[in-house]
């Protein structure tokens, strides 16, 4: 890919661009698609369901049914909603969702973007996505979705800052922002990066779980007090724009963690190196989503001062602490 | 209208409700909020109203007993127990033994029953979505076990005055005893999953405190009154029905807090399995199940109020009779009313989880609720 992007723009690259970019969307949709079913049937066998079973065999075609359903709906705007915003939103969360994946490499040669700041690009365009929370829950003109909107703002910004401190030790450790040359470092040390930088690792993986708004963090939509927080007068396809940017949030995240922690397209030893690298990401990924959907299951949700002071108090002091560590012994070794 | 900093801020009127899902049916609450603050609430009720007792008025008394079931219909079994009580209290009958053993045996499971969906729905609030279905799926032992046994699942319709209407099937009583010792290993399994839960803890503890002054000057009573250290429960305290017969505790918590109602309810499943146990264990062989009782109902001239111990605290039953089979007037005294009415003074200055927290530990049914 990276041989491509140095040409200047020709029929062959650019049909090759486009080829693989709907190729790439086709994974992430189907990933969507499929992730949904996954949830609904582990979630179904945790709490003694089946989950889905009717549309298609072992009910596959379930999410296919119920996507469709969705696009077909009546696209109702409510009268006192502020329409350009109500629009514009949820293109707003979605559009990062997808941009993120330009840089994120799934294996030593398929990558698109090989950019050198890529995880800065990852961790400011995700940024973006609250923007269109906020949005929508304005534009709705509805106070359940206001306040669901705010405390999505406070929550992804607040979560935001242990998330990006939290990676700074890798980025220490690896002296690049280069997401390959960040799974190249864990090659060449021969151990991956959730062993020597643990404590980051955990502080990742609870930050990341409050920025995609999952269990125990998912306060932005906690059905139960907000009804559904900022998305409460969506329905149809915006609500599937909306969906769909969760989704693909989670496909993103699961694939940084694993390319930051877990080693990658690396394989656990070097005798199994024979199997594809895309495999390897492929397992370390599933295991990650599974967790996030294990969570789920098992958590209840917790008050929003209590998120905030976690944040603030618990996680961004460890972030810093770990960046100490981290930078002193690179020094003294 | 305030200002904070420098920014104007405002205060929002929220409507929580009626069709709110934490408001378990349709109550509505209009809070102010300050932010996520809560400054002041009004209850609204009413939207289940269906003016019981005033029916009441123009039906016999055998023909009362359904609309027992209607009102708390999670716990459709005391309500009738609640309701023939008085009658027969009026009437001064003898109730067989038999039938006293069938009361209590399947108003001890309709305890457990009712505090299963209370637990369910509670962690559901609390955003908590598996013990939800496992709760679910133990209370449909007992639903079973009910079935069986009157051949309805929710709302019965069991009891008459002068004892039931259904004799228990063969095997049922071995039924109930296997499901006490089921019931034992899945209530070890509920504490394990959420009782130490961190995050749980967080969200209840020192949440919605009731004083014991309060309480009993808010005529609390249930879970509610012995979450702040008042040992009264009615089944010890005034024993009704077989209860003086049995051996159990009444457990009590000092905190007032939704942590020790959420002990307590798990605490009283326990103490229920254990008068089941016993009460299954010295069911008579045999008996009739119905006093000798005339065709049709007349209860003497006069009142009579008894009340008893119901999941959701003390449910009463006034009776006023002229002499004819219908009652001149009826009235319930509904704890899920009663114990509402606190709901406002916990609710200022907590947010809008807390107010998710305090309102299911109050555990109302809108049936009971509006009558």
């Amino acid at each position: 890919m990276g041989a491509y992007l140095e040409q200047s723009l020709g029929w062959q690259n650019g049909f090759i661009f486009v080829l693989s970019a709907v190729i790439l969307l086709a994974i992430v949709l189907g990933f969507v698609t499929y992730s949904i079913y996954f949830q609904r049937k582990i979630l179904g066998w945790m709490q003694l369901r089946i989950g889905p079973n009717r549309v298609g065999p072992f009910g596959l075609l379930q999410t296919v049914a119920d996507v469709l359903k969705l696009l077909l709906k009546e696209d109702i705007i409510p009268k006192a909603a502020d329409k350009p915003l109500f629009i514009l939103a949820p293109v707003l969360a979605f559009m990062p969702a997808f941009a993120v994946l330009a840089v994120m490499p799934f294996t030593e040669s398929l990558h698109f973007a090989d950019l050198g700041v890529g995880l800065l690009y990852y961790i400011a365009i995700s940024g973006i996505t609250v923007l269109g929370v906020v949005t929508g829950g304005w534009a709705s003109n509805n106070k359940w979705a206001l306040i669901g909107a705010m405390r999505s703002a406070a929550q992804m910004i607040s979560y935001e800052i242990p998330l990006v401190l939290s990676v700074v030790g890798v980025i220490l450790m690896t002296g690049s922002l280069n997401l390959i040359d960040i799974v190249e470092k864990q090659k060449e040390m021969g151990m991956w990066f959730f062993i020597p930088q643990f404590l980051g690792f955990v502080i990742f993986i609870i930050a990341q779980l409050a920025e995609l708004s999952r269990t125990p963090f998912d306060l932005t939509e906690a059905e139960s007090e907000l009804i559904s927080g900022y998305h409460v007068e969506y329905s149809g396809f915006r609500w599937a724009f909306f969906m769909l940017a969760e989704y693909v949030y989670i496909f993103a995240m699961a694939s940084l963690t694993t390319v930051l922690f877990l080693g990658g397209w690396l394989p656990p030893f070097e005798f199994l190196g024979f199997i594809p690298g895309i495999v390897w990401f492929a397992i370390k990924f599933c295991a990650i989503v599974f967790f996030i959907f294990w969570l789920q299951a098992t958590f209840p949700r917790m008050r929003v001062d209590q998120l905030m002071q976690m944040g603030w108090k618990v996680l961004l002091p460890l972030a810093l602490v770990n960046i100490l560590i981290t930078a002193v012994l690179k020094t003294v070794l | 209208m305030g200002t904070k900093s420098g920014i104007r801020t405002e205060e929002m009127l929220l409507n929580v409700g009626p069709q709110h899902p934490s408001t378990h049916g349709v109550f509505r609450l209009i809070v102010k909020i300050d932010g996520e603050t809560i400054t002041g609430a009004t209850p609204v009720i009413g939207y289940l109203h269906r003016g019981t007792e005033k029916l009441a008025e123009n039906l016999n008394y055998t023909q009362i007993i359904p609309y027992t079931d209607r009102m708390d219909y999670l716990s459709a079994m005391t309500n009738n127990y609640m309701m023939v009580h008085t009658v027969e209290t009026l009437m001064g009958l003898e109730i067989p033994e038999r039938a006293e053993y069938l009361r209590v045996i399947v108003m001890e499971l309709q305890r457990i029953a009712s505090h299963m969906v209370w637990f369910g729905t509670y962690l559901l609030d609390i955003g908590a979505l598996s013990p939800f279905l496992y709760a679910f799926a133990d209370r449909e032992r007992i639903l079973a076990l009910f079935n069986e046994l009157c051949g309805a699942r929710l709302t019965y319709n069991y009891m008459r005055v002068g004892g039931v209407k259904w004799d228990a099937p063969e095997g049922w009583i071995d039924k109930v005893k296997e499901f006490v010792s089921y019931m034992r290993g899945q209530l070890e399994g509920y504490h394990q999953l959420v009782s130490g839960n961190e995050v749980f803890l967080n969200r209840l503890k020192g949440i919605g405190v009731i004083t014991q002054e309060e309480a009993i000057n808010y005529s609390l009573s249930g879970v509610l009154l012995r979450s702040t250290g008042v040992k009264w429960d009615l089944r010890k305290d005034a024993p009704y029905s077989i209860y003086d017969r049995f051996d159990f505790e009444v457990p009590t918590e000092t905190a007032g807090d939704c942590y020790a109602r959420y002990k307590l309810r798990l605490r009283e499943m326990e103490e229920s399995l254990k008068i089941v146990e016993q009460a299954a264990e010295q069911f008579p062989a045999d008996g009739e199940i119905m006093a000798k009782v005339p065709r049709v109902i007349r209860t003497p001239q006069g009142e009579a109020f008894t009340r008893i111990e119901s999941p959701r605290g003390e449910i009463g039953c006034y009776i006023a009779s002229n002499g004819k089979d219908k009652p001149y007037r009826i009235k319930f005294r509904r704890p899920s009313f009663a114990n509402l009415q606190i709901l406002p003074k916990l609710l200022i200055g907590k947010n809008i989880a807390d107010m998710v927290a305090i309102l299911g530990s109050i555990d109302i049914v809108l049936g009971e609720v509006d009558g």
